[in-house]
């Protein structure tokens, strides 16, 4: 019931999982405020409402008087804590468990991605080893793959960003596959010291079996983008748990941009150190004929006054392109002040293609200052389409001009312009050449 | 000169059983240099002409014509009567994420004019007309429509009808929702145009308000699917002291005797 089979949509079909702001048919057009996104930038948490209460426990729109907390979510060092997993359990039940387990049964191994680093003045790149108190301190993995990932990995290498820093570009990692049969394990905690401003970026590229745990510890007053991009090469198998650790008003940017690999499985989890924390989860995915894309994500306000901005974004075509986008967000009873917005649109651009969409928001404070989620998964959008058709743009050229500016929306976050290029120009090959729209941009000095 | 002529347009929206007929019979007829007001209350049909008239798929039209120059408008593609020389100002103007102004513009001019036009001198128009409206230069970066008020929105569409100069543009209650400094800043804006060249103009409102601002040659009062009476600027000046009720009255009355004789 939560999954829809858009392969079969209509034209501008929209479909939507467990919410409350259903994707915008092209006959309820012809409104106020309605666009290119499936619903209100901000939703009040009284108008959440109870529709779309799909899947037990999922969506839960507490009221005045909660009926009880949602159970906590297991976290382990241990990875026997979880069991071996079957794909009938609830974090595993969008993932083709056969492909997954080479990572999931992969041995302990030396392995390792060649890392190429662009260090900045001010940050500094080590390691620790197993049973350094770092690794005590990080969040705990929440399913077994990440457990033995963090258990494998042994140490951690570590990015330190002075307090106070500001680096005069990004600390870049390129970290490629070698293509060896081996799972590379891994662990890396960013951290980044207080009022230090920062942008990290993880370019993984190549051939790899890779299962990468990272931290990234947000310290207070400090602004932390961490930017991730999938472009493996093709079969490829990529699962990781990303954790953040939001400092007292501290800012955290997170872009992840997944467009490689036969499977990646990405779990993003976001926690609050202190009060005004902001966290913005942007993402972009691609999915190609039989990829395997699969974002979860869970941002946990349990402290007041904080902020999370979740928009991701993908497209899917071809036979058995598959996406899974997971958003969990929950506000404890203590998070009072709570500003929330996530967001998750899928485009699918031909038959045969698959996209799952699961926002689940659980309040359990009425003292907050707006929640809200919205999905939507169709084919394209008949009235922008309209739009710049009645400029005297041909359709074709619409529809491109329509999916690059879909992925540029997000992609444009990341706010590295040689790295925006490069994505952009990743993603335009794959849908085909464009016409030169952009060969001669416009200035308006 | 351009002619654009409707006849008996006749327009439903929704399919099979739930079909509903919204336009029932539009006659009219809009010159170059003319400017044409079509007046009438919610629901009556106006924006349904507006679209009908740019091609939107969400209409069907059941019966008529509309040509522009003798071309059947309504065999064109939405892009092929654009290029054919109509321009529809829309109500609601549609977000474009990731599509910034300056990109689309030019993509637009490109398509109408079939040839990318010159760089330096496309630059220098963008920029008077954008002056000229009022409207900050930091607007070309932005993304289409996303995140504009409502008078934002308004005056990109007339940026485009500036810059795009089609032969016969429509506007789609382009006043509503605007304040006075807007609403006086679009429409010296349709005026320029109405001044400089061969514009036909169809102004379809609601409210009497714009037209203190552009005065039109004809008004047609748009009731229930049709036009219902035509006349001078004067017309105007007769709904905005008497309203539409006597319109609607005639049009329910008649509707009830057209039930009663089936």
């Amino acid at each position: 019931m939560t999954d829809q089979n858009t392969g079969t949509a209509d034209l501008n079909t929209g479909t939507t999982d467990l919410t409350t702001q259903p994707a915008t048919l092209a006959s309820e057009l012809f409104a106020p405020g309605v666009g290119a996104q499936a619903g209100p930038p901000t939703t009040p948490a009284s108008d959440t409402g109870t529709a779309g209460n799909a899947s037990p426990g999922a969506h839960s729109h507490g009221g005045p008087t909660p009926t009880g907390s949602p159970p906590e979510r297991l976290t382990s060092t241990d990875p026997d804590v979880f069991g071996v997993p079957t794909g009938r359990e609830e974090t595993w039940r969008f993932t083709p468990m056969k492909r997954i387990r080479p990572l999931l049964d992969g041995a302990a191994s030396d392995a390792s991605l060649t890392w190429a680093t662009d260090l900045p003045e001010g940050v500094e790149l080590t390691s620790v080893e197993a049973g350094d108190p770092l690794l005590k301190g990080l969040p705990e993995p929440v399913d077994r793959l990440a457990a033995l990932t963090r258990q494998r990995a042994g140490g951690a290498a570590v990015v330190r960003v002075a307090k106070e820093a500001q680096l005069d570009r990004p600390v870049t990692l390129g970290l490629a596959g070698t293509g060896g049969d081996d799972v590379v394990w891994s662990q890396l905690v960013v951290e980044v010291g207080a009022f230090a401003k920062a942008t990290v970026v993880l370019d993984h590229t190549g051939p790899a079996k890779y299962s990468g745990g990272v931290t990234v510890l947000v310290g207070d007053g400090a602004q932390v983008t961490l930017v991730s991009i999938q472009d493996w090469a093709s079969g490829s198998v990529h699962g990781g748990q990303y954790d953040a650790v939001v400092g007292r008003d501290a800012i955290y940017k997170q872009v992840v941009v997944t467009l490689g690999g036969d499977l990646v499985r990405l779990v993003s989890n976001v926690q609050y150190a202190g009060t005004g924390g902001r966290a913005d989860l942007f993402g972009v995915y691609f999915s190609d004929e039989t990829q395997h894309q699969e974002h979860r994500l869970w941002v946990d306000h349990a402290v007041p006054n904080c902020t999370s901005n979740v928009l991701y974004k993908g497209a899917l075509q071809g036979e058995g392109a598959r996406t899974v986008w997971i958003g969990d967000v929950r506000i404890r009873p203590a998070a009072t002040g709570t500003e929330t917005y996530e967001l998750n649109r899928n485009l699918v651009l031909t038959d045969g293609a698959r996209a799952d969409s699961v926002p689940n928001l659980e309040i359990e404070t009425g003292e907050i200052v707006s929640a809200g989620h919205a999905s939507a998964t169709g084919r394209f959008d008949d009235e922008q389409l309209f739009y710049l058709c009645s400029r005297g743009i041909d359709a074709e050229t619409a529809r491109r001009l329509v999916v690059r500016g879909f992925f540029a929306d997000v992609v444009q976050n990341i706010g590295i312009d040689a790295i925006q290029d490069r994505l952009m120009g990743t993603i335009e090959t794959r849908l085909g050449a464009l016409p030169g729209l952009d060969e001669q941009p416009v200035e308006v000095a | 000169m351009s002619v654009l002529e409707i006849r008996d347009l006749h327009v439903t929206v929704g399919e099979g059983d739930d079909a509903k007929e919204i336009l029932r019979g539009v006659d009219l007829t809009v010159r170059s240099g003319e400017t044409h007001a079509i007046m009438g209350p919610n629901g009556s049909g106006k924006s349904t002409l507006a679209y009908s008239i740019a091609g939107h798929p969400k209409y069907t039209v059941t019966g008529g014509t509309v040509t522009l120059d003798g071309e059947d408008v309504l065999a064109m593609s939405v892009d092929e009567r654009a290029r054919a020389g109509l321009f529809l100002a829309m109500q609601y103007p549609v977000e474009v994420p990731g599509v910034s102004v300056s990109n689309f513009l030019r993509t637009a001019a490109t398509a109408i004019k079939g040839e990318a036009p010159k760089l330096r001198t496309w630059v220098k128009d963008v920029k008077s007309e954008m002056e000229l409206l009022e409207m900050d230069s930091a607007f070309a970066e932005r993304n289409v429509n996303e995140g504009f008020s409502g008078g934002e929105k308004k005056r990109h569409e007339i940026l485009q009808m500036r810059l795009l100069k089609p032969a016969i543009a429509i506007l789609d209650e382009t006043d509503s929702g605007l304040d006075v400094d807007a609403l006086r800043i679009v429409s010296e804006g349709v005026n320029r145009t109405r001044e400089e060249g061969e514009i036909g103009v169809l102004l379809i409102t609601h409210y009497t308000r714009i037209l203190r601002y552009i005065k039109p040659d004809f008004v047609h009062v748009f009731v229930a699917g049709k036009v219902v009476e035509e006349g001078g600027a004067e017309l105007a000046d007769k709904l905005e002291n008497e309203g539409y009720a006597a319109y609607v009255k005639d049009s329910n009355e008649q509707a009830a005797a057209e039930v009663a004789s089936a």
